[in-house]
């Protein structure tokens, strides 16, 4: 049977100015899986994420995310679909001026996601609970190391219980056992909260960890899609470079 | 020989209006986005969740920040005039005029003009690194993504908050620099504090104080917009929480030369 499409791509481009950053990318994430983009820096691995949930508007191309027409969508629909929608960005983007808990309540009180303000306070603690960082609940960002941040910025992008979630290099600049922490816990996020996620990267051993399936991105295209196996078996010299 | 040095002239000055022809079409961009950027503000204002904690936060940071220095300013500001002008009316025995002139000075166009400098530079770059700084660490991204308008939280409360907060402070500096005229008074001779403030108000009438505080609403307006528009599309980089900043002392100092021009003209035609 086949699975629900949670994000279909179709045909997207993106240029800024003379340089064409995204020419002509096809996708489809099914529910519950976890996908892979590799490719090395610079080819369009992040815009890509971007113009999915239209902080960058692409110039052609159709986008469907849980069955609406993202780049056909009114502000409303738009911020209904972005609630649905997690995503964990490179540097955390964790906002500097707030503690962790203002930090995790501050979604949850803008889109009023629970009634009552106790229900909001057991949502951060639950939220921070699964990411194993309770105790930093009243920390500031500036106090947080690396790998902390990315894990109290995955617990805010999932307090909204989102059905997909957008990692931007979760594991970039982290030490290799933090990395692992990090892929483990997508692979949980994944079991507990039953998300689809395309996972963006190019550390190999987050995307054997917690990936399903990988497209490898090469200047603005997908050129080959698979396993981590298949992909690392492959005897195609410029695939496996990425597995080196 | 001189063919060729005419063609490497022309080719020149090809460049050069090339260069001119950019740079307009950049000022015209910018202007036309600050407009859009204006009008999405605006609207922003009036449209709920009312952002109340966060202007709060917002007024008191800005405010608190500026206050040591904006009462220093004026306390020398009003030592400084009266140390200067003492001698000139002496010579022509108006003196007792003194007082008048000063406050007069002070609250129609140096205490607004001078703090609005001040707040240009302390909270329009405040600002612009602020929110450049939220821009390059996508702090703004962040909160779009999770559905909130970053426009209504970050800019609009900041915006009115300086709005708030810079004719508060042009109130305390003209306080402060008649508090420092009178004491500059009294190193020449012995002047009660009483009859200092009443010969101060004495010249002071609803056409002086009005527009003063109403200018004051617009450079505070324009201060915080335009911090907040340079830091809202700063690029990406660190440079450019650095570019922001000094992009919008620059601007915002000389909007507010140019608003009080026009409300020195508007007020001389009344």
């Amino acid at each position: 049977m086949q699975k629900e499409e949670v994000i279909v791509v179709k045909q997207l481009y993106k240029s800024f100015g003379d340089k064409h950053i995204l020419r002509g990318i096809d996708l489809t994430l099914h529910k519950g899986e976890n996908l892979g983009i590799v490719g090395k820096s610079g080819t369009g691995k992040s815009v890509l994420a971007k113009c999915i949930v239209r902080l960058i508007e692409p110039d052609k191309g159709e986008i469907n995310v849980l069955g609406t027409d993202v780049l056909a969508c009114d502000d409303a629909e738009l911020t209904g679909i972005r609630k649905k929608v997690g995503y964990l960005f490179q540097g955390g983007a964790l906002y500097d001026s707030m503690s962790v808990r203002e930090n995790l309540l501050f979604p949850v009180r803008r889109t009023q996601f629970v009634d009552k303000e106790q229900d909001s306070e057991e949502l951060v603690e639950n939220s921070l609970r699964s990411v194993g960082l309770l105790d930093a609940i009243d920390k500031m960002p500036g106090e947080l190391s690396g790998g902390m941040k990315k894990r109290i910025a995955l617990a805010r992008a999932l307090i909204l219980k989102p059905e997909i979630i957008l990692y931007d290099e979760p594991t970039t600049g982290l030490d290799a056992v933090t990395s692992g922490e990090i892929s483990e816990l997508i692979i949980k996020v994944k079991e507990e909260y039953g998300t689809a996620s395309i996972i963006i990267t190019h550390d190999m051993k987050c995307a054997k960890i917690a990936t399903d399936n990988i497209q490898i991105m090469k200047e603005g295209v997908f050129v080959v899609e698979g396993t981590y196996d298949e992909l690392s078996a492959s005897t195609d010299k410029e695939i496996r470079d990425y597995f080196i | 020989m001189k063919k060729h040095i005419l063609s490497r002239l022309s080719l020149k000055s090809i460049h050069v209006s090339e260069e001119i022809r950019h740079s307009y079409n950049g000022i015209f961009i910018d202007l036309g986005e600050l407009v859009v950027f204006t009008i999405n503000v605006i609207k922003q204002l009036f449209r709920p969740p009312y952002e109340y904690k966060e202007l709060i936060k917002q007024g008191f940071i800005l405010g608190n920040k500026s206050f040591g220095l904006v009462s220093v300013t004026g306390f020398i500001m009003g030592l400084v005039l009266t140390m200067q002008m003492n001698p000139v009316l002496a010579d022509f025995g108006a003196q007792s005029l003194l007082p008048s002139a000063i406050s007069v000075a002070m609250v129609r166009e140096l205490g607004p003009v001078i703090t609005g400098l001040i707040c240009a530079g302390k909270m329009s770059s405040g600002i612009g690194a602020e929110i450049a700084a939220m821009r390059v660490t996508e702090q703004i991204d962040a909160m779009e993504v999770s559905g909130t308008n970053p426009l209504g939280f970050v800019v609009t409360t900041r915006v009115m908050a300086a709005m708030i907060t810079v004719p508060v402070l042009v109130i305390f500096a003209d306080a402060f620099s008649l508090f420092g005229a009178f004491l500059a008074v009294n190193i020449f001779e012995d002047t009660s504090f009483t009859l200092f403030m009443d010969r101060s108000f004495s010249m002071l009438g609803f056409r002086d104080l009005m527009p003063a505080t109403i200018k004051t609403v617009f450079f505070g307006f324009f201060i915080g917009l335009i911090g907040c528009y340079k830091g809202y599309n700063a690029g990406i980089g660190t440079e450019s929480v650095g570019k922001a900043a000094n992009s919008a002392v620059v601007s915002a100092s000389l909007t507010i030369f140019v608003i009080d021009l026009v409300f020195v003209l508007i007020t001389n035609l009344l």
